[in-house]
């Protein structure tokens, strides 16, 4: 079992600021909480919006580490703050900080949401077979390979809570890069027998500097993704195949 | 005034809210999703083990069709399902399944030959036949009779809910995100949408449509520990309670599911169980085939949970600085099984408990898990007393789970209910032509406008963080596993002295746009009278069925109490709900009340029971020569859109 320091007072440096309001500034807040055994940082920031100040801003969902909602920089980093032990952090100074690269709506709290969805359609994050809806679903289901949907369902864990991109260099220079997120999308209906869509097609997405070819390479993606995605061999991989894709 | 029209708004963006708007949308209709979050961070992700449908195509599932899966479902309920739809979803759920797998939901796969498994803490092979390679495999799940639970590792519910909300985004569907419905907006007949508060601006808008479907899931958070993501708090269900005139039904229907970690009531699927775990004691003993010989570890989920709670009472609980609990073990299952199969379950246990689940126990209790009570619905998914009102998913009360829900009907339901009740959504808006009366819609709109002035501008008044905190003491302490008439009657009081005090929450934080502390203000009412009307219903019901369990009254009547609790809330100035009941009508049953085959049986018969067991009987002799379909038509017909009437195939034994 988790055992903490009981009694030790940690000290949380929490940008706030709030766009909606007027006039109001972007600043760091610290607060002091008392650390309990097996604190996570989700539960120090209820404690302190519910004690110390009522305003504060961020978003939980699942609070299990699965739903990606509460990515943030802490301490330098971009990870789920719902899973961020506090006894992580030895001499108990925390930084809490919005992730970079997205809107935001009010201090820990940014907009994953609108981002997402244009990645999703900018990639076509679905099935793309013309036939699919003529199947009928009395009948016995396509059959599958069962390592290609095991390898299919590693690709498919992303919880998009959008720690690749708050970590990208590129991103950072270059807006509309597509981002790991979107890469890791594209590598796993690449590989989906049930999507028809030809290299070339996939070339048309992600052939491009802001597509796989713009990629620096400095994997900060690779060293943050939460679910420790292959994102240094995927993207080489789609670097490879968009390559040999004749044009 | 601010105002968006659509034809179909379907209030969530889980599942069963995905789900019913695909269907609306493919039916030509305009189509508007909202969502208090991102669709893909809903709480329909965090569905682990996954989803039952009868595909048999693992050699443990093989004789496994609807009819299995139904009786499975009847008796899981304690029979307190409405047994039309029970029928209804185990006829579509394969369909499901099969559709979702078209969608790109990588589902786990049957692998041709030998395969090493647990089962009963012995490690077995089976041997899968030739002609089921390639297609979707299941594994054990508790209370069925057969291997149904379709699955991807143990992270089922995320990527069906991607393939579902994956879908929506290729149909076109806008799903407005951070928004809030806090009314809806009616005439004391008819529903004609919501008023909608934005999240981050705290603009209200008025969102009106010729139907309005609520899919927002469960009402967990009324207690203190629940394996519930936090958003789900229940003010879909409390919707349709503030009306006044629509009804919510069973709500003292609670599943409380054995395995959730402590401290913190995450969840670890029964899948662990179903895999081959064993639940074990202070003494690192297998206890659970001492009190359920035959279904062990897999007996419904009421069941194992009272079980696990009475051993503890025995003395048999580990101690820990946060109360007792048992042990998970799953380290028989092996490295290679946990890292593929289970392998959210180990980020669970590694981040949040510090341990390894190869190697060590898992600390679990029994914790709040599932409200199988919700919004009272015909069997089309629209509300009894509000036209143009429809609930899908676990808000709903469709009924297919009666007094205890099934591990892995859940997330199945969300989107068998999301095609069946979409479609009569569709059918609905494609007939009723809508008159808006916009004097209703405004007056809503100055209506919640002037509540939430009303909380900004009062300046003492009651604290919201500890009203609820009270509510969620009593449910947790007075209406949980084990329930008695005086507890019961204690949380009744309580709850009604807090009903009046949240008429006056005051905040802190005095601004109307994205403010953390307003958003509990407004909940927080809501969920009190939710609360209040599980707690009046568990009250009332003297009897134990299913998940409601009274040591008062511990045995099953069905002679006072095969009926369903209906709650409404007739006057705002009240301070608890009216209760009414409707009655379960045996002699229209396919499946008469009998006995679960596990947990305690003392039933008190129903005098229609014999009548109707031999009225069945009568019926299968004068059939002899009719198949299973023909005469489960002549016992118990049932209503379904057409299009999911045809039959299943199945390996081995075609449509049959």
């Amino acid at each position: 079992m988790i055992q903490a320091k009981d009694g030790r007072t940690l000290k949380f440096h929490i940008f706030r600021y709030n766009p909606q309001l007027e006039g109001d500034e972007p600043k760091m807040v610290t607060y002091e909480v008392k650390e309990a055994p097996g604190m996570t940082v989700f539960i120090a920031l209820n404690e302190i919006r519910e004690q110390q100040d009522r305003s504060l801003q961020y978003d939980f969902v699942c609070r299990a580490g699965i739903c990606g909602s509460c990515g943030m920089i802490i301490n330098g980093k971009p990870d789920l703050a719902c899973r961020t032990l506090t006894s992580k952090f030895k001499n108990g100074e925390i930084t809490l900080l919005p992730l970079p690269g997205f809107d935001l709506i009010g201090d820990l709290s940014v907009n994953t949401g609108t981002f997402n969805r244009a990645m999703s359609e900018r990639v076509g994050t679905w099935i793309h077979d013309e036939q699919a809806a003529e199947k009928s679903l009395d009948e016995l289901e396509e059959r599958m390979d069962p390592d290609l949907a095991d390898e299919i369902y590693e690709l498919d864990r992303c919880i998009e809570c959008g720690c690749c991109i708050a970590a990208c260099a590129t991103k950072r220079m270059r807006d509309d890069f597509l981002g790991a997120m979107g890469f890791m999308k594209v590598a796993r209906f690449h590989m989906d027998s049930r999507d028809k869509r030809s290299d070339a097609a996939w070339y048309e997405i992600i052939g491009n500097d802001e597509g796989v070819f713009g990629c620096m390479t400095l994997l900060g993606c690779e060293d943050n993704c939460p679910k420790d995605l292959p994102h240094q061999t995927k993207i080489a991989f789609l670097r490879r195949k968009m390559v040999g894709v004749k044009v | 005034m601010n105002v968006i029209y659509t034809d179909s708004l379907v209030i969530g963006g889980g599942l069963a809210g995905l789900r019913t708007a695909i269907a609306t949308k493919q039916r030509g209709l305009d189509t508007i999703v909202l969502s208090l979050i991102p669709a893909k961070r809903s709480h329909s992700a965090a569905a682990q083990g996954g989803m039952q449908g009868s595909l048999a195509a693992t050699i443990k599932a093989e004789g496994d069709n609807e009819d299995v899966h139904f009786a499975d479902t009847v008796k899981g309920s304690d029979w307190g399902c409405d047994q039309d739809v029970a029928r209804m979803f185990a006829q579509t759920a394969p369909k499901a399944v099969r559709e979702l797998s078209t969608w790109g939901v990588p589902w786990t796969r049957v692998r041709k030959g030998p395969r090493s498994v647990v089962i009963n803490a012995e490690r077995v092979t089976i041997n899968e036949k030739d002609e089921a390679h390639g297609l979707i495999s299941a594994r054990d799940f508790g209370g069925t009779k057969k291997w149904r639970t379709c699955y991807t590792s143990d992270g089922t519910g995320h990527t069906m809910l991607y393939a579902a909300d994956n879908k929506a985004i290729e149909c076109g569907i806008p799903v407005h995100e951070r928004k809030e419905a806090i009314a809806l907006i009616h005439d004391g007949s008819k529903c004609y949408g919501a008023i909608v508060r934005d999240l981050i601006t705290g603009e209200l808008v008025a969102y009106v449509a010729r139907a309005t479907t609520i899919a927002t899931g469960g009402y967990g958070r009324i207690y203190s520990v629940s394996t519930n993501a936090v958003i789900s708090e229940g003010i879909g269900a409390a919707l349709p309670l503030e009306t006044g005139v629509a009804s919510l039904v069973n709500m003292e229907a609670v599943q409380f599911h054995p395995t959730a970690i402590v401290p913190v009531g995450i969840l670890t699927t029964e899948g662990c169980r179903g895999d081959g775990g064993l639940l074990k004691d202070v003494d690192g003993y297998r206890f659970m085939p001492d009190y359920e010989p035959e279904k062990k570890e897999l007996a419904s989920r009421d069941v194992v949970s009272r079980r696990m709670t009475e051993h503890m009472r025995k003395g048999k609980g580990v101690p820990s600085p946060y109360g007792d609990h048992l042990w998970l073990d799953i380290t028989l299952l092996g490295k290679e099984h946990i890292e593929k199969n289970l392998r959210e379950v180990k980020e669970i246990c590694e981040y949040f408990l510090g341990i390894d689940p190869v190697k060590d126990y898992i600390p679990v209790r029994p914790t709040q898990h599932y409200s199988m009570g919700g919004i009272r619905t015909f069997a089309t998914g629209e509300s009894r007393q509000l036209k143009g009102l429809f609930a899908a998913g676990e808000v709903s009360c469709w009924d297919m789970h009666g007094f205890n829900r099934l591990g892995g009907n859940s997330v199945a339901e969300t989107i068998v209910a999301g095609m069946i009740v979409g479609e009569y959504v569709a059918d609905y808006c494609e007939s009723e032509s809508v008159e808006i009366p916009m004097s209703v819609v405004r007056e809503f709109l100055r209506r919640e406008d002037a509540k939430i002035t009303a909380i900004i501008d009062r300046t003492n008044g009651e604290d919201v963080y500890e009203l609820k905190y009270a509510m969620q003491k009593i449910m947790m302490d007075k209406v949980g596993i084990f329930r008695n008439g005086e507890d019961l009657e204690k949380a009744v009081q309580e709850l009604e002295a807090l009903v009046a005090r949240s008429r006056s929450v005051a905040i802190q934080n005095k601004i109307r746009s994205s403010n953390p502390e307003l958003v509990e203000a407004i909940r927080v009412p809501m969920m009190i009278k939710l609360a209040a009307c599980v707690a009046c219903g568990a009250h009332a019901r003297t009897e134990s069925r299913g998940a409601h369990a009274r040591e008062d009254h511990p045995e099953r009547n069905d002679r006072d109490w095969l009926k369903r609790t209906l709650a409404i809330w007739k006057n705002e100035a009240d301070d608890l709900p009216t209760l009414g009941y409707e009655d379960l009508d045996v002699m229209k049953m396919e499946m008469p009340p009998g006995s679960r085959g596990y947990g305690k049986a003392e039933i008190i018969p129903h005098p229609d029971t014999e009548r109707r067991v031999k009225q069945i009987e009568e019926i299968q002799s004068s059939m002899p020569d009719v198949d299973r379909h023909e005469l489960q038509k002549a016992i118990m017909p049932y209503e379904l859109p057409e299009k999911y009437t045809g039959k299943n195939e199945r390996i081995g034994v075609g449509f049959e």
